[in-house]
Order: C-alpha cells, then sequence, then structure tokens
C-alpha cells in the first residue's frame, strides 16, 4: 500500500460525530495512501463521507481513531496529535475548495503571498514565486486585482496557486469545479493533474463530476463512509 | 504585509466614519477632564494671581469666596501695623447680572485698593491699569466689552479703560476691576426712594434712642448720607490680603494676627484649599463620574465595533488557520485594527477638541499630564476591547471553511 514514493498513508480512520442516539459514524475504517506526483479522484454519493475524510486527511479534523502518516511522520495517532497540525497543514498541504475562500481585502498576488509569509519567508521571495505561480496558472495580469474583480476560474486558478505557494506534498481539492462551467471544471481538473506531475505533489480531488475522470490516476468510490472500490 | 493594514484600506469609508465617532466620544471624555482643569484653574487664578500671603477675613467663615465674610474697612490699617506686613489691601468681590443687547451679562465686581493698586500685576492685553480713582474699569476679554466703551452701572457712567485676559471667577464669570469705592457703589447701589426711605426710618429710631436724645447732631446727620453717620461707618469689606515681607515668616505673621478675636487668617494654601473643597469638589466628582462613565461607554462601543468587524471576518480567519496562520497572526490583525482604531480616534478627538474647546461656555485646560493618561486608557481599553473579538477569533475552527 506504501512506498518511498508515499506522501501520505491514512490507516483505520474512524471518524464518529455525536453520541448515542445522535451518533453518526462518518468515516468508517477507512485506510489510503496517496504517491508524490499522483492525483486521486474521490467519488461517493452526498454524505458518503467523503468532505469528512478530506477534512481528516488534512489535519483539520482529529480522527477518533486510525493514524495518519505524512512524508514518514507521524501526525495523528487516534485523536492525539502528534506534531503541531497547523504548522505542518502551513508545510506540508495546499487546499483547494468549491469557493476559492480568497481573503477578500488582499489582491491576487497578495493571496498567493500570504501563504508564504505566514510561513516566515522574506517579502521579496514570496513576491517573485507568487509571481511566477500567477504565471504559471495563467492569471499573472490579474495578480493586482482583488476577489470581487476576477471571475470564478480566475478565483480557482489564484486559490490553486496559494496552493501550490509552499511546495505542498499534498493538495486537498474539495468539489473544486462545483462552481464552473464544464469547460472551465475541466481546465481546473487538467490543471491538478499538471501541477501532480510537474510539481510532484500528491493530490486528492473530491468531485461529483464524472466527466472528467479520464484525467485522474486513480478513483476512489466512498459509500457510508467507507471506501468501497478503487480503480485505476 | 500588514494584514490589518489592508483590511483597513478595503474598507477605508467604514474605518473612517468608526474612527471619527469614536474620536468624537473621546472629544468629549478629553472634555470633561479639561472642563474640570478649568474649573480647579478658574477656582484659584486670583488667589495665584494676587499672591497673597495672608488672607483674613470674618472671625469662623471661610471667605471671602467660600461664604460671606463682612469685616470693616479699617482692618486694612490696622493689619499694616503688624510687624512684618509689607502690604495690606481691601478685597471686595461680587457678582452681578446685567442686560446687554437683549443678553444677560454677568460680571464679578472686584474692588481694587486705590491708590496703592491700579491692577499693574493683571494681565492687561490692551489699554492701561487704572489711572483715576473714580469712573474707569478694566474688563475682561471674555466679558466682550469693548476698549474706551462707557457703560452705566447703579447711577454712574464708567469707561473701560483696559482689557484683561483670562481672569474669570470661580464661578467662570469675567471679572471686572474697580477702584475699592466704586466697586462698593456699585455693590451698595439703592434707588433713591430706598435711600429716602431708609433715611426717614433711621431717623425716627434716632429719635427714640439715648443717643439721638442726647445727641441733635447725630439725628440731623442721619438724614445724610450713611456712609458719614460715625455709627454706621463706611461698608464693610470681604477680606483683607496681606503681603509679607521677606525677610518674615508668613506663618508667625499669621500666629500673630490670628490672636485677634474678630478675624480668621488663613495663608495661601488654606485659602485654595477652601476654594477647591467648596466651590470645586461637587462638580469635581461629577465631572469624574461622566468621564468614567463615557470611557466605560467607549470601551463597550469599540468592543462592539471590533467584535463586529471580526465576526465580518470569521470565514477569513477560518481559512487563515486552515492554511496554518498561527494564533500571532490572527491576533495582530484584530489587536493592530484595535490600537490604530483608538489611535486614530484619539488624534480626531485632539484635534477637533483642540479646535472646538475655546468656543465652549466653560474654560477647557487640558494638560499635557492628563492627555498622556487619557492616551494610555485608550491603549488599555483598545487592547481590553480587542479581547471579545480576539476570544471569539481563536474559538473559529478552520474546518468551518468547509460548511
Amino acid at each position: 500500500m506504501s512506498s518511498k514514493n508515499t506522501t501520505m498513508k491514512a490507516e483505520n480512520l474512524t471518524k464518529i460525530f455525536g453520541s448515542g442516539h445522535t451518533e453518526v459514524v462518518a468515516v468508517r475504517d477507512v485506510s489510503l495512501a496517496v504517491n508524490r506526483g499522483e492525483i486521486v479522484a474521490l467519488l461517493g454519493p452526498s454524505g458518503a463521507g467523503k468532505s469528512t475524510l478530506l477534512a481528516l486527511l488534512g489535519l483539520i479534523r482529529p480522527p477518533n481513531t486510525g493514524r495518519i502518516t505524512i512524508d514518514g511522520t507521524v501526525v495523528f495517532e487516534n485523536h492525539q496529535a502528534k506534531v503541531n497540525v497547523r504548522r505542518f497543514r502551513r508545510q506540508k498541504f495546499g487546499f483547494v475548495f468549491q469557493k476559492a475562500n480568497l481573503i477578500p481585502f488582499l489582491t491576487a498576488a497578495e493571496n498567493v503571498r500570504l501563504a508564504m509569509e505566514i510561513d516566515d519567508q522574506p517579502a521579496k521571495v514570496s513576491k517573485k514565486r507568487a509571481n511566477e505561480l500567477l504565471d504559471y496558472l495563467g492569471v499573472l495580469d490579474r495578480a493586482d486585482n482583488m476577489q470581487s474583480q476576477l471571475s470564478g476560474g480566475e478565483q480557482q486558478r489564484v486559490a490553486v496557486a496559494r496552493a501550490l505557494a509552499n511546495h505542498p506534498s499534498l493538495i486537498l481539492a474539495d468539489e473544486p469545479t462545483a462552481a464552473l462551467d464544464s469547460v472551465r471544471g475541466r481546465q481546473v481538473m487538467e490543471l491538478f493533474a499538471k501541477v501532480a506531475h510537474e510539481q510532484n505533489a500528491g493530490v486528492v480531488v473530491v468531485t461529483h463530476d464524472h466527466r472528467a475522470l479520464d484525467i485522474f490516476d486513480r478513483t476512489l468510490e466512498m459509500e457510508d463512509g467507507q471506501l468501497r472500490k478503487s480503480y485505476n | 504585509m500588514n494584514l490589518a493594514r489592508r483590511d483597513i484600506q478595503h474598507n477605508i469609508g467604514r474605518f473612517i466614519l468608526t474612527t471619527f465617532g469614536l474620536g468624537l466620544l473621546l472629544m468629549i471624555v478629553m472634555g470633561m477632564g479639561g472642563i474640570y482643569r478649568g474649573l480647579v484653574q478658574d477656582a484659584t487664578l486670583l488667589v495665584d494671581r494676587l499672591a497673597a500671603d495672608l488672607w483674613i477675613v470674618q472671625k469662623d467663615t471661610r471667605g471671602p469666596f467660600a461664604e460671606i465674610s463682612r469685616i470693616p474697612r479699617n482692618l486694612e490699617d490696622r493689619v499694616l501695623a503688624v510687624p512684618g506686613v509689607l502690604s495690606s489691601n481691601a478685597f471686595v468681590s461680587h457678582t452681578m447680572q446685567r442686560e446687554r443687547n437683549g443678553k444677560p451679562l454677568r460680571i464679578t465686581v472686584q474692588g481694587l485698593s486705590w491708590p496703592q493698586d491700579k491692577g499693574n500685576w493683571l494681565p492687561i492685553v490692551a489699554g492701561r491699569a487704572l489711572g483715576q480713582a473714580h469712573y474707569e474699569m478694566l474688563a475682561d476679554e471674555s466679558l466682550n466689552l469693548r476698549l474706551g466703551e462707557k457703560i452705566k452701572f447703579g447711577k454712574d457712567i464708567y469707561t473701560i479703560v483696559g482689557l484683561t485676559r483670562a481672569m474669570t471667577s470661580p464661578s467662570g464669570d469675567g471679572m471686572a476691576f474697580f477702584t475699592l469705592d466704586d466697586a462698593q457703589a456699585i455693590q451698595f447701589d439703592t434707588s433713591g426712594e430706598s435711600i429716602r426711605l431708609e433715611r426717614s426710618a433711621r431717623y425716627a429710631r434716632a429719635q427714640n434712642i439715648d443717643l439721638g436724645k442726647t445727641q441733635p447732631q447725630t439725628i440731623e446727620r442721619t438724614l445724610g448720607p450713611s456712609s458719614q453717620l460715625p455709627a454706621l461707618g463706611p461698608p464693610p469689606i470681604s477680606a483683607v490680603v496681606v503681603k509679607v515681607r521677606p525677610s518674615y515668616n508668613p506663618e508667625q505673621v499669621r500666629s500673630l494676627i490670628a490672636k485677634w478675636p474678630d478675624v480668621t487668617v488663613y495663608n495661601m494654601q488654606q485659602q485654595k484649599q477652601l476654594l477647591l473643597r467648596g466651590i470645586v469638589e461637587r462638580s469635581r466628582r461629577q465631572l469624574g463620574l461622566f468621564r468614567i462613565l463615557l470611557i466605560i461607554v467607549s470601551a463597550i462601543i469599540m468592543a462592539l465595533i471590533l467584535y463586529t468587524l471580526t465576526l465580518d471576518k470569521l470565514h477569513d480567519i477560518a481559512m487563515l488557520k486552515l492554511i496554518g496562520a498561527r494564533n500571532s497572526v490572527i491576533l495582530g490583525l484584530i489587536m493592530q485594527q484595535a490600537l490604530l482604531l483608538g489611535i486614530l480616534a484619539y488624534g480626531v478627538a485632539y484635534i477637533i477638541g483642540h479646535w472646538l474647546f475655546p468656543f465652549f461656555p466653560r474654560k477647557v485646560v487640558l494638560t499635557s499630564n492628563d492627555l498622556w493618561l487619557l492616551a494610555a486608557i485608550v491603549v488599555g481599553i483598545s487592547i481590553i476591547s480587542s479581547l471579545l473579538g480576539i476570544v471569539r477569533a481563536l474559538t473559529v475552527e478552520p474546518n468551518e471553511v468547509l460548511a
């Protein structure tokens, strides 16, 4: 299941919300690994537990049981964090969501720089890399625009640039194309594949969009909190 | 990249309005302190200006400011005979209200011991000191009277020969300075009919007492001016102010005069304390209470503003946490905005206050100590007010971005 190239390994993850009569098992005994340079699709109906699994993998929520290892370091052992989770998210992860979630009072370039500057990178370095990333994603000409001045597709590209800012090992995307039309949606998915292959990052994308599955290296299907199928 | 600054720039209109509103509130807090200082300054102004070593007043009274004091005018001469006394001047002060251009004009009339005292010690900004024994006056600028203007008080017309600056009574009324005789003439002015009635009553009383029966000349005099009556004498004065020779200890002179059975003697410090405790104390407490309440109100308003500003940014704060921002980044965002809001509002209060306070009906005195203290309080309430927002921000979970 794992190799030298594995960036993230999740073992027997379970996440339960509530207790007693209100108890809901959102993720049940899920194990998976993601390699660097690999793009993985996570499919499933609403309520299957995809977003919860993504939150567990992204260290946003602690699991009740199970273990998460990132680049060889155990981060969660059951619900116990073994490292500074926020620092780990800052340095190892990139996140993209259905909405771009750009900080509205910053320009596109500043949103990308922010991810680096909160990791104490000098302004000179962050400016240079932000411009490189925006250029790479084809939105350099919108660098000085605010979120409100960007189209949905442009906002998502800036969000991807922000996710890439700190050379992450793993990029987690939760339905990143849901708010886009099919053409732009496919463009964004192709962008993730490009990022995975060129930047050597593992990419996990939660999606409902079956039209772009050919882009992914691997597809996982979830149902009732469990991984049911996995196919290449 | 400074997030606080960028957020403010993004919502600059709202920030300016908030700062301006808060600034006006702080200006009132600043003004309250200034009014209190003005009260103290007004109350002690004359005592400070006169710089008398001793104040001699009626026995067992706390005059002449805190309560009425009446002492005979010749006390001035008695005091002058005491060893160590350099000068002794009669002190007369009373407030009158007249109509001028349809508006009330309140004047505190101050008598100067002519010819020793011509008012040269006053801060005269136009004209000159008194130059003759009668019918001249010095008026404070705050009375809005013109140099050379002639005004009728009682039966006489007085010419304004000089204007003083910042000479106001403890109650905030502008002062006017006359010779002692003129000040008393104004104070005891009565109508002709009243004088006639008083003389006939006096005549009737004198006919029925031994003095009148044995000294017919006295009965004749009752029909003349009261000042010519030996039994009545000139009208009393309020106090005698004394300066002690430099080679003498004022306390020694004070203890000598204090032995006289008809007077009470205060030194300058005691007189100031009487003024402050009697006249300013209640106002001080009231202004202090208002000030505290306004500071609390300002803190609550600031807390609500900062809390609302934080609520507006909760999603962004959750996003910052999700991408791994430290708590210090989030704390800095809120705290810096709070401090900037407080400091700029203080600046607005200072600038508008400096422009507006001179138009206030009471004197507003801003001392650097008070300004620094208020600045420290503003910084304090900025920090405390931001705590509510900070607590809310720190409880935001990064997974709220997913919601």
